[in-house]
């Protein structure tokens, strides 16, 4: 049995970290191809504190830029999907004529894959941030719509008759009990989206845009520095985590009656 | 003749399931006086809970008519307050908050409801629970914050669907004294319904006894004994008296019901 106590978490990447180290030294993976763990760290450190233009890497010291673009599309891309699912998932949730006239769109476009966006995106966009920004929002959005829908139709029947027989009209009802009911989905909703949003940056960012994490990943794929490759899907992994933290860090704080429920 | 508080006139209730056709009420006539406590007791499935909705304003009756106040009733209101048997607050609200909801609803300015609140939630018992959550509360607790939460808004009728029916025994008779305690200070008008007999004698004025599938009253009873009342009245020779008739009228209805079934 392990104590409950100690940082049991780092185990297993430690394991992993060994193994690639000594999957590469022993060449067991085709060498020149996969940089082991240290190239990946000193490219990395290179990537993010090594100073621009002076140097020979054309990557030397461009990573909180790279990192900058990517976030801010995400970030722009997240807070459009939320601005327009939020408020439609609502909608849909709680109408019965607005469900019957966009949920089955929304369901009908839904198995269309972002990826598959792609095309369309740059013929209607072109080569800019719109378009990164189109595939992000519409990624981000199918996961705080039908989340958000599916948390207003829970919603206990009983709290709604107990709003109503206290005098509350629809305004209140929707405010102060559908909404506060339906906010853990919302919040399951903007987790999945964020993580959503990553993906759509990556791929929206390796063929739409010329700039950010993506673009670094695919361009230091052609130029066969595999290193910055490994490097990227760590900061990608890395950052997609740190967003996922925010948005439980802000649930925490706005549902804590829900914590306490969970340990009564 | 002054107008009945509570008044139910050839009501009936059918729903749709599936299909099928299932007549839930039939030809309900019940009137309540004003203050009069009055309980509907019946066994589960009889559709009491059916007819507190129809008061309450949650459901319409598909024949008849029900007026409260002399007017017919359209939609829920503050005046007809409903105690569930779950107690129903908002979990996101504290104790105060669920408590001064229907007052902040109504745009009562704080200061207008706040003495009047704290008043209520000395009287069940609250004082000291203000800033608790819901989920930190028990059963019997829950259900104190129920009961408030609907005296603070003065209702007309005060409607109790089963409010002690998911509480333990010791709970349950902590609960009805204290109800019969806040009773005995408003003499609200109440519809109370239950499947517990002896709750109903010890609380009530009246006890309206239903009968299985299509719910129907099959009689009231008037329980005749001095108020105010603690639960050692249910030791009383006219308390077992009532007893025994409700009993027997129950008996009646269920032998009847396992008759129908088997025909």
């Amino acid at each position: 049995m392990l104590p409950k106590r100690g940082p049991w978490f780092l185990l297993l990447p430690l394991a992993l970290l060994a193994l690639w180290h000594v999957a590469v030294q022993q060449r067991w993976v085709t060498e020149g191809i996969i940089p082991g763990p240290t190239q990946v760290a000193e490219s990395w450190y290179r990537w993010i504190f090594g100073t621009p233009t002076r140097s020979l890497s054309p990557y030397s010291g461009t990573w909180v830029a790279n990192v900058l673009y990517s976030t801010r599309r995400v970030l722009q891309g997240f807070l459009f999907a939320a601005a327009v699912g939020i408020p439609l998932g609502i909608f849909i949730g709680w109408n019965r004529l607005v469900a019957r006239l966009v949920d089955p769109t929304v369901q009908m476009l839904r198995p269309v894959p972002i990826t598959a966006w792609l095309p369309f995106s740059i013929a209607v966009f072109g080569i800019y941030d719109a378009g990164a920004l189109f595939l992000i929002g519409l990624g981000a959005f199918y996961p705080i719509v039908i989340n958000t829908t599916h948390g207003v139709r829970d919603t206990n029947l009983l709290l709604l008759r107990a709003a109503r027989m206290l005098g509350g009209r629809e305004g209140t009802v929707l405010f102060k009990v559908v909404l506060p009911s339906a906010l853990p989905s919302i919040f399951t909703g903007l987790r999945l989206g964020v993580g959503i949003a990553w993906t759509a940056v990556i791929v929206a960012e390796m063929i739409a845009v010329k700039s950010g994490l993506g673009y670094v990943l695919w361009d230091a794929y052609y130029v066969g520095r595999m290193d910055i490759c490994v490097a990227t899907m760590f900061s990608v992994g890395l950052l997609g985590f740190l967003s996922d933290q925010v948005i439980l860090l802000a649930s925490r704080l706005l549902l804590r009656w829900r914590t306490l429920e969970a340990h009564a | 003749m002054p107008e009945a508080a509570v008044e139910l006139r050839g009501v009936s209730k059918e729903f749709v399931a599936r299909d099928r056709r299932v007549l839930a009420l039939q030809d309900i006539d019940l009137s309540i006086a004003h203050n009069e406590f009055a309980a509907i007791l019946g066994p589960s499935g009889c559709g009491k809970s059916t007819l507190l909705n129809m008061v309450a304003g949650f459901d319409r009756p598909s024949a008849g008519q029900v007026r409260v106040g002399g007017a017919p009733v359209e939609a829920p209101a503050p005046s007809r307050g409903v105690v569930f048997q779950e107690a129903a607050l908002f979990p996101w609200y504290t104790v105060w908050d669920n408590v001064t909801f229907g007052p902040r609803t109504m745009g009562v300015p704080a200061a207008q409801y706040r003495p009047q609140v704290e008043a209520y939630i000395d009287q069940v018992g609250l004082r000291g629970f203000e800033r608790h959550y819901p989920a930190e509360l028990s059963g019997g607790m829950k259900q104190r914050v129920g009961i408030a939460r609907v005296l603070v808004m003065e209702p007309e009728v005060l409607l109790m669907d089963e409010p002690f029916g998911s509480l333990d025994a010791q709970t349950r008779l902590v609960m009805q004294e204290l109800l019969l305690s806040v009773w005995e200070r408003h003499h609200q008008t109440v519809l109370f319904i239950t499947h517990d007999i002896e709750e109903a004698l010890l609380i009530a004025d009246s006890v309206s006894v239903m009968t299985a599938r299509p719910g129907r009253i099959k009689k009231r009873l008037v329980v005749n004994l001095p108020r105010p009342r603690s639960v050692d009245v249910t030791m009383s020779p006219v308390f077992n008296e009532l007893k025994r008739e409700v009993l027997a009228l129950i008996r009646e209805e269920s032998v009847r019901a396992a008759s129908e079934g088997l025909a």
